[in-house]
């Protein structure tokens, strides 16, 4: 086939793109040729649009070991420990094949940790779906679920937290964002970069079958009706080779065989190869008669575009192939010497006997495209004023009742009692509190995790609501006792070509940064998806943040359900009676204007520095962060998830009761001490300037506003926990 | 008092079950599938996970691996042998115990604890155990226990049945029954009460962080026992 113009457009190559490829190569490229360039150039591989932004995020810190532009971020621990961690997004082809698509999103990231010798010992997953009356919706929920879940519990790694959403933006676009965290030694880490001339290069791992070939470039386009048509694209998954994969690998690390490794993710061969090529600054030679092919006829062009699931390559050092072929032959996996590492700097592909492609790797990744891309700055929303008439006839209970049974609020109990979540035996925090907490495997120290987004925020005003995430992160860590050190962020966007969206995307990055800047709280890894659009209606810009942390004594690890009646509840941090984009003004008032709440860093800071100091003291029996539904609702989980109730006293402040108790301001937790602590309590609060209320004293079953109005928690618990289970049921 | 964990590819609670031996006092061994010798052992378990993928039918292909033909024969000279949730698959694929285990009812996989009611301690399994009922933990997709007429009939008359799913306090109503499986069944027993097949893991309630202790009865009784 002679490759021209339109066929490279159809590749998703814009005809600038196309010229440039030919003036670099100084003649029109074949058609292999042509699909390695369209795979490393596509918005998916090259970050072509957010390259520019992404820099100005913070990334260094003194924890930080490996930042950006490895396959995973890596952090310190102490003790020559380390924790490897990173999101990735997998939401084009879990629209398409919610099964197979979420499935191969939790393998894909899985292998992205253990490819640099660490196990996997922590999944999470942030997952948004649209209305719920939405006929695709149930389906679209269940079918993920399912994946996450027969991926991750056939690896035997627990999926300790997450976050699910609904909203009518996502109707035509599900996210479906995957976190791992794996532990390693600092010593005996692995990195993607090639070294050393002649050395064997070794395919392991799965065939390469006709799945998932221009998956990465479907990733990185807006869906339009055509899109069941792509089902092709979609990569399909097997846990248990990738089991077997992770086993033999690690096996294989514990020697020192291999210089680099590198799995092949989006892509596939075409891009590993690349990368560890260009890391290296060497060449790359592959005879791909070699490659391990599951179909008979595979042309050199489905080879190198393949995304098959659960294959790596490894750049071994010379003489230890007979060893690495035993541990996978061991294993039953596939082990092939594909090729080796020139001095060419250039891709060098050969296939029945004839050179198939010539490329200088400079040209794929130095030259790729780096767009400018035009966009709007969104001035912050004039706040609305509550009418009194408006909320006279609200009944705090009924409305308490209604936010704990919104789909974004209720429990989730049906999605995470479908993932193992107690596989390895370390999980010391399981899902439904705000992080997710295993222990370091055999010692005193535990990780802590989290993954929150705000779209709602992010939407109203994305410089505010970009901060806002990461500071939500940052509290859920704290509010379990751990020292929050870095982050990963997965940055889920409409198209990029769209100035409206492309500016989301710039305020929310710089929302990011401002905020993991200040809390020195980096972004060590993480992940663009752009396109996440149907025509013209693309999603609410929804960054995600995976937080992690550490606790160094796992005993001081802090949960959120209420302990003791009779003890004294606290919320720390100052409520202004912020109700604009709160979950009570878009579903009680149906106002859907205004600014999202307020950031003020100093606080968040100040506020969580403070508990943590609380914490360490063994001042603090139970901790929530106050979000979305505000102080009520947190309030009202502390009671159901430890049966208690609570005799609530409104504070003598200026605002009403409604926008005290429903209000988002940020920055707040609700503690609960011992009344013979208060004292001490109280002057370490008031030492360090934050602010707090007495919020009330702990009772037996029953939740008390001002000893006047009342619940059992019972009729709360079972207004959070049905909606889903009767959603699902229906 | 000797033990040995048989992995199979695809094991994944194998670490964890090691890890509880040895906390109770059991020397470990790990045991690799191709093998076909056992080392000298007091208890064989098979742990959980998804053998050979579970591609086939749970447990089937794990129970043809060359290791299981030397499990067999020291199940059928009176050695001990447990297998837990893919372990309690396999064992029903060698007809060690009877029975078969089917996808769960609502054919979704659930991980949660759950309380099961001790039904018989004439066994070295729970012998000496206090409690009539221990607080477990479960994780599978397809631990619906089902067995013919007569075959239930069989291993009530020999009291077969270890455990059955229940509330807190003992009561074995359907509403307690998480799975689907026929009269509640959580574990059963061979005939002679030296292989014991069950769904839940005691190994993942060996401390107060963990989801429970009473797996921490199960092992201190179990190696007692075997003394």
């Amino acid at each position: 086939m002679i490759v021209n113009e339109k066929i490279a457009i159809d590749h998703g190559l814009k005809k600038d793109e196309y010229a440039k490829i030919c003036e670099l190569l100084n003649r029109t490229p074949n058609i292999t040729e042509l699909g390695i360039f369209s795979a490393m150039w596509n918005e998916h591989c090259s970050y072509k649009s957010s390259r520019l932004h992404l820099k100005k995020l913070p990334t260094k810190g003194k924890k930080v070991i490996q930042g950006p532009g490895e396959n995973a971020g890596i952090i310190d621990i102490e003790d020559n420990d380390a924790i490897v961690f990173k999101i990735e997004s997998h939401n084009h082809p879990s629209f398409i094949e919610p099964y197979q698509g979420a499935a191969t999103g939790v393998g894909g990231i899985m292998r992205d940790v253990f490819t640099m010798g660490a196990r996997p010992i922590a999944n999470l997953n942030s997952i948004h779906f649209g209305s719920p009356q939405h006929k695709k919706t149930k389906n679209l929920l269940r079918g993920v679920v399912h994946g996450i879940g027969g991926y991750g519990n056939c690896m035997g790694v627990p999926t300790i937290a997450g976050q699910t959403s609904f909203d009518s933006s996502y109707n035509g676009n599900i996210l479906v964002n995957a976190m791992t965290l794996g532990l390693v030694k600092k010593d005996k880490i692995f990195y993607s970069k090639a070294a050393g001339l002649d050395k064997p290069v070794i395919y392991v791992g799965s065939k390469t079958g006709r799945d998932g070939i221009h998956g990465a470039s479907m990733a990185s386009a807006s869906f339009d009706e055509k899109i069941e048509e792509k089902k092709p694209t979609v990569q399909v998954g097997d846990p248990f080779t990738e089991k077997l994969l992770l086993e033999a690998c690690l096996e294989l690390m514990e020697g020192d065989s291999i210089i680099a490794i590198q799995d092949m993710g989006a892509a596939g061969l075409t891009s590993s190869s690349i990368e560890m090529a260009s890391k290296g600054n060497l060449g790359i030679e592959i005879n791909l008669n070699k490659v391990p092919c599951r179909e008979a006829k595979m042309t050199p062009y489905e080879i190198m575009l393949s995304e098959s699931q659960e294959r790596m390559l490894i750049v071994l050092e010379n003489g230890k192939e007979e060893h690495a072929k035993k541990i996978f032959d061991k294993w039953n996996l596939d082990f092939e010497v594909i090729g080796k590492t020139t001095k060419s700097k250039k891709i060098e592909l050969y296939f029945d006997k004839e050179k198939v492609a010539d490329i200088p790797i400079n040209t794929l990744v130095g030259n790729s495209p780096m767009y400018d891309r035009k966009w709007k700055k969104v001035k912050l929303p004039k706040k609305n004023k509550i009418k009194k008439e408006d909320i006279k006839h609200l009944k705090i209970i009924d409305v308490l009742k209604k936010i704990l049974s919104n789909p974004n609020v209720c429990s989730k109990e049906w999605i995470w009692q479908q993932y193992d979540h107690t596989v390895m035996g370390d999980t010391i925090q399981k899902p439904g509190g705000d992080a997710g907490v295993v222990r370091v495997h055999g010692t005193e120290k535990a990780v802590a995790a989290s993954v929150d987004s705000s779209a709602v925020y992010c939407w109203a005003h994305p410089l505010t609501g970009g901060k806002q995430v990461v500071c939500e992160s940052f509290r859920n860590l704290i509010a379990v006792g751990a020292k929050p050190i870095a982050i990963t962020n997965c940055l889920n966007f409409g198209s990029p070509e769209n100035e409206e969206n492309m500016g989301e995307f710039v305020e929310c990055v710089e929302g990011i940064g401002e905020a993991s800047e200040y809390l020195k709280f980096p972004v060590v890894s993480g992940n663009v998806s752009f396109y996440n659009q149907t025509k013209d209606e693309g999603i609410k810009p929804t960054p995600a943040i995976g937080g992690v942390g550490l606790i160094k004594d796992y005993k001081n690890m802090i949960t959120m359900e209420f302990k003791e009646v009779g003890n004294l509840v606290l919320v720390i941090g100052k409520t202004e009676g912020h109700i604009d984009q709160s979950l009570f003004a878009r579903n009680i008032l149906d106002e859907k204007n205004g600014p999202p709440p307020e950031v003020n860093l100093f606080n968040e800071k100040n506020n969580g520095e403070t508990l943590l100091k609380l914490i360490y003291a063994n001042l603090i029996k139970s901790a929530h962060d106050v979000s979305l539904g505000g102080i009520i609702t947190a309030t009202a989980k502390m009671c159901i998830k430890g049966n208690k109730g609570i005799n609530i006293k409104k504070p003598k402040y200026l605002i009403n009761e409604i926008e005290y108790l429903f209000a988002e301001d940020q920055g707040r937790y609700i503690v609960e001490i011992n009344k013979k602590d208060f004292k001490k309590v109280s002057d370490i609060l008031n030492k360090n300037a934050v602010h707090y209320d007495e919020l009330g004293i702990i009772a037996e079953n029953e939740l008390y506003i001002n000893d006047k109005t009342k619940v059992t928690i019972d009729e709360l618990s079972t207004s959070n926990k049905s909606w889903l289970i009767n959603y699902m049921s229906k | 008092m000797k033990s040995s964990v048989i992995t199979f590819p695809g094991s994944n609670c194998d670490r964890d079950m090691d890890v509880a031996l040895k906390k109770f006092g059991f020397k470990n061994k790990m045991v690799w599938h191709a093998d076909t010798e056992l080392p000298k052992s007091d208890l064989v378990v098979l742990p959980g996970g998804f053998s050979y993928g579970d591609y086939l039918r749970c447990g089937s292909m794990a129970s043809k691996s060359k290791i299981m033909q030397s499990v067999i024969n020291f199940a059928n000279s009176g050695g001990m042998v447990m297998g837990i949730c893919n372990g309690f698959q396999i064992l029903v694929e060698t007809g060690l115990v009877p029975g078969v285990l089917l996808r769960n009812k609502y054919l979704e996989f659930i991980c949660k604890n759950v309380f099961v009611k001790i039904n018989d301690k004439r066994n070295k399994y729970f012998k000496n155990v206090n409690n009539e009922v221990l607080e477990f933990h479960i994780a599978h997709n397809e631990g619906n226990y089902f067995c013919t007429n007569d075959q239930l009939k069989e291993i009530e008359d020999n009291s077969q049945i270890a455990i059955n799913y229940c509330d807190e306090n003992g009561k074995i109503e359907d509403q307690f029954n998480p799975n689907g499986s026929i009269k509640n069944i959580a574990g059963i027993f061979n005939k002679e009460k030296n292989v014991l097949g069950m769904m839940p893991h005691p190994e993942r309630m060996i401390d107060n962080s963990l989801s429970g202790e009473d797996g921490s009865l199960f092992f201190k009784n179990l190696i007692n026992n075997l003394k």
